[in-house]
């Protein structure tokens, strides 16, 4: 397979364990993040938060928060009247709430003082007088009450997005199989907990120009949302992403704090800053959505899938945020790990009074992906077959495109499970399915899963037809070479990706590079930090860019050597001719001459996914240029007397296509480990039904989080099966090596102790509760019953490429029952 | 002129080697002086309540959480700061390891991190990983899973016994 970039010569940049290009400054302290931002005559703002989880407001008084000295100005939502949202469907957010508060942690009002102490003191000065309203806690009460509404749009009642899809006859999937399971899961919702607060610091300059530094995955999309809520000209704003002290997915929203910094920056003629307490980073949520689950799969005898149907059942939160989106994720990607030749899905997102839920790493596909993969542990020991061969034996081919009309590309999942189960010594530890028959001892098991991510969002958020990554990369005539481009470095070394493959392209040192990103007045636009898309896009936008200029040093540099162009090559900081390397010029020598020829050397890239097969109305979410693909085997170590699960090791193969930079992949695989490990283990955002829908425990101590006394041992192989699509080959890292760690860790308990726990995450608790329902002769499950009654919108249905479809929907029939 | 403003106590201690004097609002804590009132923004915070060890710095050599050390506190003593960790733009093995490993993903968590593992090795040079996982349990990491940090605090230790170390290969491809 040809990769994109190196036209067949060998890699001097790609693929070797560089520093990143901001190693030293993170290490030293010097990286600037939003909160160090520090301007003169700066003013701290405070918001007030409701106490209320769902109530209209009936009255604000500012006046006692007003005459406290040291206060500027104080704004509440009627300052504040348009809408917005990530998604264009979901513009159902006020900055600070203007009719009603939907849950605790809302903000109504905000204080721009002199200091923070002040600000704080002001705001608490602040009366408010609330209606309190019934609430919403649940994803049953949700679709059992309709009234009152959290909101006046969605679906029906508190239903925001309900979704029915199917592609072929699932029916006739499941009468020729051999067995049909039908399971329910339930995958608690959980948090991002970044170590950096979100900050921002907004400054409006005299000539009516706004500036805002915020700890923000995704510039150009605040930027948007501050033109649209500001009225101001999009061409007056700048939004400057600040390096993200973590993102996970938790600063991809435009959020109330961006928005209000801003107009009271507008208002007071001063820059103000703003940094959310940790507590008020819990209320900005926009985490992983609590996911009731409910999967049918028919297999034939060997295993082979005949058909899938997939229910789920999202806990979406008070707000839209990216939750339609969440809601097709949640039934997207089931088809490409294994063959899935007719499959149904059908989700729906519920509105209650908590906090938002949103994107966290792997997006809406963790939940489906535990369900799918526990379940097929079950149907493995139903058929009597190994839980690898079983995942092995039905892969989905390379280069095919799904039920589902998602085209895949390079596929390396078969290379990952021989991987991990060489390394983990499967043969030695797995003994089948009977308890009788062991090899290690009880108390102690493995379980495998696997999964796959996407490489990027197929379409971006709002329609365009523009490019989803842009790149300008400017050459002076001192040898420098500048790489310009809107992306947004939250850890993951996106900015070191850009000067990797610059260099790599022209032959030059990465570190020669520097590297500005992440600017809306300074760099083209690239769409943001979300969905694993970074390093596929604007590493490509960086090739096309690189590549353009090239070509004009080579062509300069032929006419001086009197080569011809085809001999010119870049490399060692030299551009020379192939056949006679001695002949060559300087990296900054070739410059000269190309500008000297050219004019002022600036070259351009950008990069648009490639169009997707599917048509279908709702086709939009699954798509992408590649698709990454992680096996993970879990070893634990399961205690009978308290329940306590203590993962041991987990050996892990990613299939990233090709590692631009190995050690930031291995970086990636052991941080998706652990996040996963902590999600299966312990991580909760639970609330108090009962007490105003108030979360348990908004705090670091409270809410459990691995620390490395937790944090298991981890075995990482690198498969790199490249992918047509991928600069230089490259899939993506960040997401997809969370997936196969909670269903493995759930199935290496089954495999210990016998129990399984269908629920998220496996807590002592649970795990004693089913030993002793095992003890008693049951089933020794722990999980979900049952899901609620939804009347759910007859499917739209698809025919599947392999029925001959077109990947358009069937036309509409009516049906009357 | 805020409340807060009035009545600035006064102290003198040694920051990263240098003899300092700072005037601040009396209640403010250690890591707020060092932000705000003396610039030192390499320390970072996550919680302000002693959970998260973001704001780890070195008091006389041991690592404290200035989120919970009052400022005045701070009165003749030794305090080492991230800023301090470099001599004379020669970074700290520690900060080498961190570098070459991608030990500092997002970077917040590292200042604290480097510090508590400062302190671990100038108490033991040759630590086992369950001595350099005890040690850094009270500082929090979203981003690396630990390991990558667990294995640069093991190449600085072997480097600042003065034995050579080569960055494992494993640690920077993976597994064979």
């Amino acid at each position: 397979m040809t990769k994109n970039g190196n036209n067949g010569k060998p890699l001097k940049v790609v693929g070797k364990p560089f520093r990143k290009v901001d190693a030293r400054a993170k290490c030293t302290g010097q990286t600037r993040f939003a909160d160090d931002i520090v301007l003169p005559r700066m003013l701290y703002c405070k918001m007030l938060r409701s106490h209320e989880p769902h109530a209209l407001i009936k009255k604000i008084d500012a006046k006692k928060a007003l005459a406290l000295p040291g206060v500027v100005a104080i704004i509440t939502g009627s300052d504040l009247p348009i809408p917005y949202g990530i998604l264009p469907v979901s513009q159902d957010e006020h900055a600070l709430c203007i009719e009603k508060v939907r849950f605790v942690g809302d903000p109504v009002a905000a204080v721009a003082a002199l200091d923070e102490d002040i600000a704080f003191e002001a705001m608490n000065l602040i009366e408010v007088e609330y209606e309190p309203l019934n609430t919403i806690s649940s994803i049953d009460e949700a679709v059992m009450i309709d009234e009152p509404r959290i909101h006046n749009y969605g679906d029906s009642g508190n239903i925001h997005k309900k979704i029915s899809l199917e592609f072929g006859d699932v029916e006739a999937g499941f009468a020729e199989a051999d067995l049909v399971r039908e399971d329910t899961f339930f995958y608690e919702g959980n948090t991002h907990l970044p170590l950096e607060q979100h900050a921002a610091v907004a400054h409006f300059d005299p000539d009516g120009k706004l500036t805002l530094w915020s700890s923000t995955q995704t510039p150009h999309y605040v930027h948007r949302a501050l033109a649209r809520v500001l009225e101001l000209p999009a061409s007056h704003i700048r939004v400057i992403a600040t390096p993200n002290g973590g993102g996970f997915g938790g600063k991809s929203d435009p959020f109330n704090h961006e928005v209000v910094v801003s107009k009271l920056a507008m208002l007071t003629g001063r820059p103000v800053k703003v940094t959310l307490t940790r507590e008020e980073v819990f209320y900005c949520h926009r985490g992983r959505h609590p996911v009731l689950m409910q999967v049918k799969t028919g297999v034939k005898k060997d295993g082979a899938i005949t058909a899938m149907h997939f229910k789920s059942f999202l806990d979406g939160g008070a707000y839209g945020s990216y939750g339609v989106a969440s809601t097709f994720y949640t039934g997207a990607l089931q088809t490409v790990t294994y063959e899935v030749p007719r499959y149904k899905f059908q989700g729906v997102r519920c509105f209650t009074n908590k906090p938002p839920c949103g994107p966290k790493r792997g997006h809406g596909t963790p939940q489906p992906r535990y369900g799918l993969e526990v379940q097929l542990d079950k149907i493995a020991e139903q058929l009597g077959l190994d839980p690898i061969e079983i995942r092995r034996n039905h892969l989905v081919k390379p280069f095919s495109v799904t039920a589902n009309y998602l085209r895949i590309g390079s596929m390396g999942l078969g290379a990952c499970l021989d991987k991990i189960a060489v390394g983990a010594g499967w043969r030695n530890k797995f003994s089948g399915w009977d308890p009788d028959k062991r090899k290690l001892p009880y108390g102690k098991g493995i379980g495998v899963a696997c999964s796959s991510y996407i490489c990027g969002a197929g379409l971006p958020i709002y329609w365009n037809n523009m490019p989803q990554s842009g790149v300008q990369l400017r050459l002076d005539r001192q040898g420098g070479v500048c790489v310009m481009c809107g992306s947004t470095d939250i850890g993951q070394g996106s900015d070191s990706i850009l000067a990797y493959i610059v260099a790599e392209v022209l032959g030059i040192d990465p570190f020669d590079i520097r590297v500005v990103t992440a600017d809306t007045d300074l760099t083209p636009v690239d769409l943001g930090s979300y969905s694993s898309r970074v390093t596929l896009m604007s590493g490509n936008a960086a090739i096309q860019a690189a590549e353009r200029a090239r070509e004009l040093l080579a062509i300069a540099v032929a006419e001086r050597l009197g080569v011809p162009i085809e001999n010119i090559s870049l490399a060692e900081r030299r551009v020379f001719d192939v056949e006679n390397p001695e002949a060559g010029v300087t990296f900054a020598e070739a410059v000269v001459l190309a500008e000297s020829k050219f004019g002022t050397i600036g070259t351009v890239g950008s990069y648009s996914p490639p169009p997707s097969p599917g048509k279908y109305k709702g086709s939009g979410v699954g798509p992408s240029p590649a698709y990454s693909y992680s096996a993970a085997i879990a070893e634990v170590d399961v205690d009978p007397a308290t329940g306590i699960v203590v993962v041991e090791r987990i050996w892990i193969a990613h299939d990233v296509g090709q590692s631009i930079n190995p050690v930031l992949v291995m970086g990636q695989v052991e941080g998706s480990v652990y996040m996963g490990l902590g999600e299966i283990l312990m991580e909760e955002m639970a609330y108090r039904a009962n007490r105003n829908v108030v979360h348990k425990f908004p705090s670091m101590l409270e809410y459990k989080s691995p620390t490395t006394l937790e944090m298991c041992d981890v075995k990482t192989y690198l498969i790199e099966d490249a992918d047509p699509n991928g600069p230089f080959g490259a899939k993506e890292v960040g997401q997809g090596p969370l997936l196969p760690v909670p269903p493995a860790v759930a199935n290496a308990v089954y495999n210990a102790v016998g129990v399984r726990i269908d629920e998220v995450p496996i807590t002592p608790e649970k795990v004693l509760k089913a030993l002793r329902e095992k003890a008693k002769g049951r089933s020794g499950r722990y999980g979900p019953e049952s899901v609620p009654e939804v009347s759910w919108p007859e499917p739209l249905k698809v025919l599947t490429p392999a029925e001959g479809g077109d990947g358009r929907e069937l036309p509409h029939v009516a049906v009357h029952s | 002129m805020s409340e807060s403003e009035k009545n600035k106590a006064h102290i003198k201690f040694f920051l990263n080697g240098e003899e300092t004097e700072v005037a601040f609002a009396p209640h403010k804590t250690l890591l707020e002086v060092l932000r705000e009132d003396l610039g030192l923004t390499g320390t970072k915070h996550g919680c302000e309540l002693g959970e998260c060890g973001t704001c780890t710095v070195l008091v006389d050599g041991r690592s404290i959480l200035s989120c919970l050390m009052l400022g005045l506190d701070a009165e003749e003593r030794e305090v080492t700061t991230i800023e301090g960790m470099a001599e004379a733009g020669e970074l700290h093995p520690l900060q080498d390891a961190f570098a070459d490993l991608g030990a500092a993903q997002c970077g917040y968590c590292s200042p604290g991190f480097l510090l508590a593992a400062k302190e671990l090795l100038e108490k033991h040079p040759k630590p086992d990983r369950e001595l350099i996982k005890e040690a850094l349990s009270g500082n929090l990491c979203r981003c690396t899973g630990y390991i990558k940090i667990y294995e640069a605090v093991e190449v600085a230790a072997a480097r600042l016994r003065g034995e050579e170390m080569e960055l494992p290969r494993e640690s920077l491809y993976g597994c064979e």
